[in-house]
């Protein structure tokens, strides 16, 4: 039988994963931008197994907006992304230092 | 015990595609195991009986979000072998990380839950039930007001991305129609009047 602590237990592992994606691809923003859409799935499914298991659709609305909000974030992101390799001609986080003091 | 054969199947392809997202070589392998993510995490909403968001995943996230993703990593001329530098200079500490936290987070639901119950799974849902209309009939009524400001933080990034990525280049030949539609005859034909030419 399949509890909601599977479904935590499963939703951990994926956050954690996606935590260690942005040690791994510390310099590829790209990648960065894919772990944090990971990460926000794997809330989203703590809020999915919540709404199943104490039968309160108000989860589902949450993810809803999540997902609203993470399309709007990833449309942005790639955006300045996007300007960002036009004026620079790289992706490199660690020669984006322009606005170190 | 269907549902937990199910359950560990599909669990485990989307771990596998996690660790396939963060351990790829080529940024466009990421983002396809990304994509398989998505897919799998769509079936298992499904298990868990929100259909309307397993298609809105799909339908958004693999249809345009991943698509956008894939367009962009083709797009930008990248080094791939230098951004992976250090890859495997941070990865100890990053499995250290995941193995503490993930060891944390589940320590804390098998071992310690503090007594609650263990919320066992609930009947399903009885044939003609509709999700997508249980949805509906909260999100216009108790939850308008964020679904408008949801509507407003769309149209503000598609404003943002058009303003971000829209540049003017100089030296382009482009057509202005305001000056084309202002054009009068005069300004382009001149009639000459001369004597008729004979050989």
């Amino acid at each position: 039988m399949v509890t909601l602590t599977h479904y935590l237990t499963l939703s951990a592992i994926l956050f954690s994963l996606s935590v260690a994606g942005i040690f791994l691809n510390r310099k590829n923003v790209i990648l960065l931008l894919m772990c944090i859409e990971l990460m926000l799935l794997a809330v989203n499914f703590n809020f999915i197994a919540f709404s199943r298991y104490l039968g309160d659709s108000a989860g589902q609305i949450f993810v809803f907006f999540i997902l609203t909000v993470a399309a709007a974030e990833a449309a942005i992101g790639l955006a300045i992304l996007v300007v960002l390799f036009r004026s620079r001609q790289t992706i490199n986080v660690e020669d984006l230092n322009e606005m170190k003091g | 015990m269907l549902g937990l054969i199910f359950f560990s199947t599909f669990a485990f392809v989307l771990i596998a595609a996690a660790i396939g997202v963060i351990t790829s070589r080529n940024p466009v392998f990421s983002a396809l195991f990304l994509v398989l993510a998505f897919v799998t995490s769509a079936v298992l909403w499904m298990l868990l009986e929100a259909e309307f968001l397993a298609v809105v995943l799909v339908l958004v996230y693999v249809g345009a979000v991943m698509v956008l993703f894939l367009f962009v990593v083709m797009m930008l001329d990248v080094n791939v072998e230098q951004l992976r530098e250090g890859f495997t200079k941070y990865a100890p500490v990053g499995a250290l990380v995941t193995v503490l936290m993930a060891g944390e987070l589940i320590t804390v639901f098998w071992v310690q839950n503090s007594g609650l119950p263990v919320l066992a799974s609930p009947p399903p849902h009885p044939a003609g039930y509709s999700n997508t209309k249980e949805l509906g009939s909260v999100l216009y009524t108790e939850y308008v007001y964020a679904f408008e400001l949801a509507a407003f933080i769309l149209l503000l990034a598609i404003i943002a991305a058009i303003v971000l990525t829209m540049r003017r280049r100089p030296g382009l030949k482009v057509q202005n129609i305001t000056e084309q539609v202002a054009t009068r005859k005069e300004d382009r034909v001149r009639l000459v009047s001369m004597d008729p030419e004979r050989d």
